[in-house]
């Protein structure tokens, strides 16, 4: 590659690279990808007939569970048993500079001389739905460049993180006794998510209070006949504790979703739900598109401050406006 | 068949934010990393994103991450006095990979006279102890090369 490199690579040629394991091609791809730059669209098209081979494993949990300790550790796991890995690791954007410092790497950097693995580090920047969207584009990527194994690893704290976790076959949920997340887990709605629990830090006191409480708490979940039941594994990632028996139980998830063509069901559900997300953000993207370049929005908010107009009314004839005639058709 | 977004305007709301990306690492052995985090927070600060790789790496870890990361630039901290080993071999490294349009800079305890060594080398930048942040934050946005389009 040579100087400008960015710019003048074809999207075709970089896939073309990447598809012969060129991992610098690979690496620009998920650059494209990820800031929806020009040739955005044509990459997905390439790429996506050389998707949907590598297992996607969500790996979220609170800041300091060992996530990214137990990667580092699944990683080797699957190293042994001779697969390739990627990994997508988001951090957040700071909502004060837009910059972010992407730390996840520093764990991981025990397999630099092995082309089997590669790990890439990403920024949550906080735009509307592209969090989740982004992620599961660079997953392709890694996917299409023939990985057997694509972890997505991602701090469990907002509704991006679990549409995340809604991309992946199965979903590990970390957590860790004594952060009250026993409680927070179960308020904020995540339970649902998991595939599988982990306890990490698992020599700490109140490892078992936690793991009847998850128990406690998934009794209350509604769980039709045949449904999988989400097992408990303990770990202490550090160590290396558990790890196999987490590897294990990834397995039988695998069993269980590759049985009675569930795997199949479970992935059109997932597209339908990604694919009304990019619609709805498309929808929106072009809907204020054309209200702010012709004042539309700042008028109905003169008329709203003066009462003159509902909020509800204001939505219907913002869409009437932005998109009336001929605005859905563009 | 792909259609391009309708208007302009739309292709540039469909684009995320474009963020410089960088890369903080510590080649060799010496074990302070206070300068490198603070330059790293620094970056962060001034809207980057920012990749560290902690101590002790060697270049063909550097370039490696800088590949994987597909950074714009790679600050590289030294405290140790082995640069002038070190830094012909990171930029070998990057050469090696192809990662020839990243931005090499480097800070720490560098001697003057070892500068123009360093630049004739690739790397550069050469920033001492009191540098401003304003200054290495401006470097680096002024002088990545702007593959992404307008950064």
């Amino acid at each position: 590659m040579t100087q400008g490199s960015k710019t003048n690579n074809s999207v075709a040629a970089l896939v073309s690279k990447m598809l012969s394991g060129d991992r610098g091609a690979a690496s620009r791809l998920m650059t494209i990808v990820e800031n929806r730059q020009a040739g955005y669209r044509e990459a997905m098209r390439l790429l996506m007939p050389h998707t949907g081979r590598a297992r996607i494993l969500g790996v979220t949990g609170p800041p300091g569970a060992g996530k990214s300790t137990l990667v580092n550790k699944l990683i080797e796991a699957y190293r042994g048993a001779y697969k390739t890995v990627g990994v997508v690791a988001v951090d957040p954007t700071s909502a004060v500079s837009g910059g972010a410092l992407l730390g996840d790497r520093i764990r991981m950097l025990g397999f630099y001389q092995d082309p089997g693995v590669f790990v890439r580090s990403m920024a949550s920047r906080g735009q509307l739905g592209g969090l989740a969207a982004a992620t599961v584009d660079v997953a392709r990527v890694m996917d299409a460049s023939g990985r057997d194994v694509v972890i997505i690893e991602t701090v469990g704290v907002g509704q991006d993180e679990v549409s995340i976790a809604e991309l992946a076959d199965t979903t590990l949920l970390i957590e860790v006794p004594g952060m009250g997340d026993d409680v927070q887990a179960i308020k904020a709605g995540v339970m649902e998510i998991a595939d599988i629990f982990v306890i990490n830090k698992a020599d700490r006191e109140g490892a078992d209070r936690l793991a009847n409480q998850i128990k406690t708490a998934m009794r209350l979940l509604p769980s039709p006949q045949d449904a999988w039941i989400p097992p408990i594994v303990k770990t202490q990632a550090i160590l290396g504790q558990g790890v196999d028996e987490l590897i294990e139980a990834i397995g039988r998830h695998r069993v269980y979703l590759e049985a009675e063509g569930r795997l199949e069901k479970e992935r059109r559900v997932r597209l339908e739900t990604e694919v009304l997300g990019r619609a709805r953000d498309l929808v929106l993207r072009r809907l204020l598109s054309q209200v702010e370049q012709n004042g539309t929005l700042g008028k109905l908010l003169d008329q709203l401050l003066a009462r003159k107009l509902d909020p509800a009314e204001a939505a219907y004839l913002l869409i009437n406006e932005g998109m009336g005639e001929k605005g859905m058709e563009a | 068949m792909v259609t391009g977004p309708s208007t302009d305007s739309e292709q540039r709301s469909m684009e995320t934010q474009r963020k410089i990306r960088v890369l903080i690492a510590k080649p060799g052995l010496d074990g302070h990393d206070r300068g490198a985090k603070i330059i790293a927070r620094a970056l962060r600060d001034g809207g980057m994103e920012v990749i560290y790789t902690g101590l002790h790496q060697t270049p063909e870890m550097i370039a490696e991450a800088a590949l994987q990361e597909d950074v714009d630039a790679v600050g590289l901290s030294i405290l140790s006095g082995a640069h002038m080993a070190l830094f012909p071999r990171i930029l070998e490294e990057l050469r090696n990979r192809g990662l020839t349009d990243v931005l090499v800079y480097a800070g720490g305890i560098i001697p003057d006279e070892d500068i123009p060594t360093l630049k004739e080398m690739g790397v550069a930048g050469v920033f001492g102890p009191g540098t401003p942040m304003e200054e290495a934050v401006r470097f680096v946005r002024e002088n990545v090369t702007p593959r992404h389009g307008e950064l």
